[in-house]
């Protein structure tokens, strides 16, 4: 063995209860570490489980569009073409809603298309009255994209494609009405077409205002519904593999269309800038704890660095150069940390098992934190990384000692 | 002739100037110029302040800030760096301290080890095996394997010669080798330097308080003041 390590591993040794505790300071800073970064990704995959319920990654419509103001004329003979800026009142429909859809779902990253109309309508039984909003959809599309049949309280979701007339109504409508499985609904639209539905399931989002308006019917109905035919398209909706890149893939998928493709970050920026805001605490927080296990090393070694000068003084008059007396101190300090920072993956490991069996209800069930592979790995590296320079300046330090002052005294 | 002469010397300074700058500007070494013999023991004598022992730490490389220069070998030091004045004295010189100076977590063996896996010449086992049979010429060898802290001084100071012997330098230096020690002790320590110089061909500088001691050495270098005076 390496005569630096020997010494070092001496030391270590020689001050059991120092190195111990040193070493405990880096497990709980690289627990906690490890810990909450797993945490905030359950919570922005908690949060985003519950936003996917109701819009999609991507969402592809036409965009009212502003008149242009001037036309320049080409030659000097022909007039201007003036208008006043207005917002065109064209339809809001997709042309060709066939050969986009196909044209989306070329892109490979793209996992469910889904085609939407959405119907104004008022939802009437006898007397009373809710306005809301039907949304017409492949049945089976729209389950794979929000997973509908996990937040249905009564009936089956997916009977909607055997059953033409049939509605999938949210649960606030079905109370308010007091409408159960099997009962008949009368839709009135904003184009003043009136039919009659037949309930065949309750959905519940736990968000009352979709639960209090929203309900699902076949594409044909929401079209019968609009007074339109079977081209009529107000929405695609679009599933990727990877939400974090939605902005993305819609930007593209803008170009390939020439609809406007919404994210959903643009959609609801207030979750993004919520789950960013959590992202910088959190982090801020983790990486300031493991900072102060750190902190331990480094003082600790500070401390054996000032108790060992006499040793220091010795060893370098035998012959041991500056940097075999840096690396004596800095492999005391990462033994510490490579100690630490495994009985710290331990820890974490230990924590989010805990965690994982908490059940938390609603729709989200148990928790849902995981262990992180990336986080996990992140965690060591960077543990491994601060402990090696909380090791490194102590031991600069003790390098830098002058043997003959130590004599002299 | 010329030759035999140049080779016999192991160690010469030339016009060694030191000043020390706190409290206020002193001049503790003043054109310091002498010559050490192959197997020679030699003895610097003096009072306190007359800076024997600042003239033994320059002799040692250890102390690099001063003017004039000094030859180890036939080899001037003067202008090395702080690393390669380490391998010289891991290679060329052992060194004796009053407070013997021993690391006291290790093991009286692995302390006598030590300079020897610095310097990585010989293997674990061969230096081991050395390293005992250092310590048993010094009557240490039932002492091998406790730790250094549990020795007495004497002892202590046995074992910081062994640890000095390990990697066969050149010269030993020595500042108050006896300097806290009982006469019996004393006297084996001066035995056992007399067999080095004389029959293992190494030569000892030693800084000493210990008249008896000087009288017996092969030289003696007297300082006052900051110059050699006899």
């Amino acid at each position: 063995m390496d005569v630096n390590l020997d010494i070092a591993k001496t030391y270590i040794f020689a001050g059991k209860k120092q190195t111990a505790v040193a070493a405990v300071g880096v497990l709980l800073g690289m627990s906690i570490y490890i810990f909450m970064n797993c945490l905030v990704i359950a919570l922005d995959r908690g949060s985003m489980t519950v936003v996917f319920k109701n819009i999609s990654h991507i969402r592809v419509y036409k965009d009212d569009m502003i008149s242009k103001e001037l036309v320049k004329s080409t030659d000097s003979s022909s007039k201007y073409i003036i208008i006043n800026p207005r917002v065109v009142p064209k339809s809001n429909t997709i042309i060709n809603p066939k050969m986009v859809a196909e044209a989306i779902s070329k892109h490979k990253e793209v996992t469910v298309v889904a085609p939407q109309v959405n119907a104004a309508v008022f939802y009437n039984n006898g007397k009373s009255q809710i306005s809301g909003i039907s949304v017409g959809v492949n049945p089976s599309e729209a389950n794979r994209m929000y997973n509908i049949n996990s937040s249905m309280v009564e009936g089956d979701f997916e009977s909607l494609k055997t059953t033409p007339s049939g509605i999938v109504i949210g649960s606030g409508i079905a109370q308010k009405m007091n409408l159960a499985v099997g009962d008949n609904i009368n839709l009135t639209s904003a184009r003043g077409i009136n039919r009659t539905f037949q309930v065949l399931g309750i959905f519940k989002t736990n968000v009352s205002a979709i639960d209090k308006t929203k309900s699902y019917v076949n594409l044909a109905s929401a079209q019968q519904l609009e007074k339109e035919g079977a081209s009529y398209i107000t929405d695609i909706n679009v599933d990727i593999t990877d939400p974090n890149n939605a902005v993305r893939v819609g930007e593209e998928l803008s170009k390939i269309t020439g609809y406007k493709a919404e994210s959903w970050q643009e959609a609801s920026e207030s979750i993004v800038t919520g789950n960013k805001m959590r992202f910088i605490v959190i982090t801020l927080v983790s990486t300031l704890i493991l900072l102060v296990g750190a902190f331990g090393i480094y003082n600790i070694l500070n401390m054996t660095v000032s108790q060992k000068l006499n040793d220091i003084a010795i060893l370098k008059a035998m012959g041991f150069k500056g940097k075999d007396v840096v690396r004596i101190f800095v492999t005391q300090a990462i033994t510490i940390g490579a100690v630490g920072v495994a009985g710290g993956v331990v820890l974490a490991i230990i924590l989010v098992t805990i965690l994982k069996n908490v059940y938390v209800g609603g729709d989200i069930g148990y928790f849902p934190i995981d262990y992180e592979p990336i986080k996990f790995l992140q965690g060591v590296v960077f543990g491994l990384i601060i402990t090696f320079f909380a090791g490194y300046f102590p031991a600069r330090k003790a390098a830098k000692v002058d043997p003959v002052e130590i004599f002299r005294k | 002739m010329e030759e035999r002469v140049k080779d016999n010397i192991i160690l010469k300074t030339e016009n060694i100037n030191k000043f020390f700058y706190e409290p206020v500007e002193f001049q503790v070494l003043k054109d310091i110029s002498f010559e050490v013999k192959r197997n020679e023991l030699l003895t610097l004598v003096g009072k306190s302040g007359s800076g024997k022992s600042t003239l033994l730490y320059i002799l040692s490389t250890m102390d690099r800030d001063y003017k004039g220069q000094l030859w180890i070998d036939n080899d001037l030091v003067t202008k090395k760096s702080i690393d390669e004045l380490a391998v010289l004295r891991n290679e060329k010189i052992g060194f004796v301290f009053q407070f013997h100076y021993l690391l006291m977590e290790f093991s009286c063996l692995k302390n006598v080890m030590i300079p020897a896996l610095r310097l990585g010449k010989l293997s674990e086992k061969e230096i081991e095996e050395r390293a005992f049979s250092k310590l048993e010429m010094l009557g240490l060898a039932d002492q091998a394997l406790k730790p250094a802290s549990k020795l007495s001084g004497g002892q202590q100071q046995r074992v910081a010669i062994a640890r000095a012997l390990i990697n066969d330098p050149l010269i030993i230096m020595g500042d108050e080798p006896t300097g806290n020690l009982d006469s019996k002790n004393t006297d084996i320590i001066f035995d056992i330097f007399r067999e080095l110089t004389h029959n293992q061909g190494q030569t000892i500088i030693a800084v000493t308080h210990d008249d008896d001691f000087a009288r017996k050495s092969d030289r003696i270098v007297e300082m006052k003041d900051g110059r050699i005076v006899g």
